[in-house]
């Protein structure tokens, strides 16, 4: 599966508070989230975000609340993938679980500037910068959440395995 | 094979006879917690499993507490659909307007954690129970949704960091300051799946109220839990409270670490956490005159009825200064009733200060308290992101309790030495 779409670069520590301030937290539809996906730190990111966009961010992107919200926001406003040095470790639990690709590399989150072209290869893990060509790897993922991914998220992946975790 | 309490109480529920840091283990779950916000999606994700049957009755607990009394329509909605749901599969645990306090302050206080149990809970601050010799963790809601189904759910076994606290605290510092002092140590990734150990000979001093700030904190530092060994404090703390004991275990003598912080506490003064982030830590006496508008006393972090105790006494006497908004929240319908039979809560009345009904309150920015651009805050909670409270321009500073009842009549952040 490939993702393509431009680059938004956020810092370290993006916590979920800024992903979706707990303000907008008493729904759960998805499109109503999505309007207000980063909506305090960059007022424009929904308005000019195109479907398959990437987020490239620092270290420890996600932390703070285990608000699932914030994975589901990015996702129903069109997130393509999240490329970070880091993840939070319930952020990286949620995004598997609701299917949201996220990726692991510091030289990626490092290098890739704002408004970048970027293309992503989620089953080897490949993150290119389309303008200069510039390959990077994610770190791999363990196979077990590897199958989760595959099957599109928990439930799908419960499902599949009869309700065995 | 030598082994921390957090290996223990991991390999217990995964039916082995050891573990280490790495590996994945599929464990058994003793308790799922859900609130109103993260209720609803697991809720959604359980329905979608398929399963028909909750995995058992008694081992879920729902708790209303965000944005209760429900702050308008949307947050009703939220609250029905979790309240209907509980109703539907017979879930004991479902606590009502009157009984819900804050999910962190009445889990402990009723009884319904052990040490030794496994808790998971769709809230980062799950890992409060560590203060009981649990492992407890927070997971989004639809691992929740999952375990509401299974009863199971996988982790990866943490690497522990052992904190090892030693000398005698000084007055007016206690558990929120050694916790503040160790996220300015260790910053707000220094613990990211890691397991925060509490140790050395201050902790065997702490009353159960200092340890369960501390652990709450955990998260702060991106730790998966926080925990202390269970010891004569915690027992005490249990009796009456449940009718299990629960299983006692202790770090062996020789487990290892992935690291470990000696910190003494002679010298330690209040410590405060400065906007936007709970590890930019400074001791009180360097941060200069801080004016506010609100102080809040409350959250799962410090709403606990020494919490209130300690501000209180702090108060008699005493007013709030004026132009200052001091917002006191009781973590549950028990220590609201205590800090009344006390006295505790006269004592605020008196003081100048509003009394809102046991709930989370402003701490997170839902209701009750949020703040306008330009304002600024001294919060007893454990975070300051930006926008947490309210206004993305807002300022939230973070202390203790005696800290937060200083700064309410100083108008201004000061130290209880100098009332
Ligand atoms: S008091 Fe604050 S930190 Fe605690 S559960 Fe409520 S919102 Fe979360």
């Amino acid at each position: 599966m490939k993702i393509v779409g431009r680059a938004w670069c956020f810092g370290d520590h993006v916590d979920t508070d800024l992903i979706i301030p707990g303000r907008y937290l008493n729904v759960s539809d998805r499109d109503e989230l999505a309007k207000h996906c980063f909506a305090d730190l960059r007022p424009e990111f929904v308005r000019d975000l195109s479907p398959g966009d990437v987020v490239v961010a620092g270290v420890n992107f996600g932390c703070g609340s285990s608000r699932e919200q914030a994975p589901l926001a990015m996702k129903a406003a069109g997130v393509g993938a999240v490329v970070a040095k880091g993840f939070a470790r319930i952020f990286y639990r949620n995004a598997f679980n609701i299917g949201l690709p996220i990726l692991e590399s510091e030289e990626a989150a490092e290098q890739i500037g704002e408004g970048k072209r970027v293309s992503i290869d989620l089953s080897t893990g490949a993150i290119v910068e389309t303008g200069n060509g510039t390959c990077f790897s994610a770190r791999p993922i363990p196979d077990f959440m590897r199958a989760i991914l595959k099957q599109g998220g928990l439930v799908n992946y419960l499902k599949s395995t009869g309700g065995r975790i | 094979m030598a082994m921390t309490i957090t290996e223990k109480i991991l390999a217990a529920h995964a039916g082995k006879d050891n573990v280490s840091p790495g590996e994945l283990v599929r464990v058994n779950v003793d308790l799922a917690l859900a609130n109103d916000i993260t209720a609803p999606l697991a809720i959604e994700v359980f329905e979608g499993l398929g399963t028909g049957q909750v995995f058992d009755k008694e081992k879920i607990a729902l708790v209303p507490d965000h944005f209760v009394p429900n702050k308008d329509m949307q947050s009703a909605q939220q609250v029905k659909l979790t309240r209907e749901f509980a109703q539907r599969h017979g879930i004991r645990h479902f606590f009502e307007l009157g009984q819900a306090g804050i999910e962190h302050v009445i889990l402990p206080e009723k009884g319904l954690v052990v040490p030794g149990e496994l808790v998971i809970g769709a809230d980062s601050h799950t890992c409060t129970y560590g203060a009981l010799g649990a492992f407890s963790t927070g997971v989004g809601s639809t691992d929740l949704g999952a375990i509401m189904a299974t009863g199971m759910t996988w982790l990866k076994v943490p690497s522990s960091i052992r904190l090892i606290y030693e000398g005698v605290l000084p007055p007016w510092v206690g558990g929120k300051d050694l916790i503040l002092h160790t996220l300015g140590l260790l910053g707000v990734s220094g613990a990211v799946y890691r397991a925060l150990e509490f140790t050395g000979e201050v902790v065997g001093e702490l009353s159960m109220s200092d340890r369960l700030t501390m652990a709450n904190m955990a998260v702060e530092a991106g730790a998966k839990n926080g925990i202390f060994e269970p010891d004569g404090i915690a027992e005490e703390y249990m009796a009456g409270r449940s009718d299990r004991t629960g299983i006692f275990f202790k770090s062996d003598p020789d487990a290892v670490y992935e690291k470990e912080f000696r910190i003494r506490v002679d010298d330690m003064g209040p410590q405060v956490a400065l906007p936007h982030s709970p590890d930019r830590v400074r001791p009180i006496d360097e941060i200069g005159t801080v004016p506010l508008d609100q102080v809040f006393l409350g959250s799962c972090t410090n709403g606990r009825l020494e919490d209130l105790r300690d501000a209180a006494v702090l108060l008699e006497g005493r007013r709030v200064a004026v132009g200052i908004r001091f917002i006191v929240i009781p973590g549950s319908p028990l220590i609201y009733r205590e800090a009344i039979e006390e006295g505790i809560i006269q004592t605020f009345l008196d003081a100048g200060a509003v009394i809102g009904p046991p709930c989370c309150g402003p701490c997170l920015g839902g209701h009750m308290g949020i703040l306008a651009e330009g304002e600024r805050a001294l919060s007893t909670s454990n975070r300051n992101f930006m926008g947490r409270m309210g206004h993305p321009g807002s300022e939230v500073y973070l202390a203790s309790p005696v800290v937060a009842a200083a700064s309410a009549v100083e108008g201004r952040i000061a130290s209880p030495a100098e009332l």
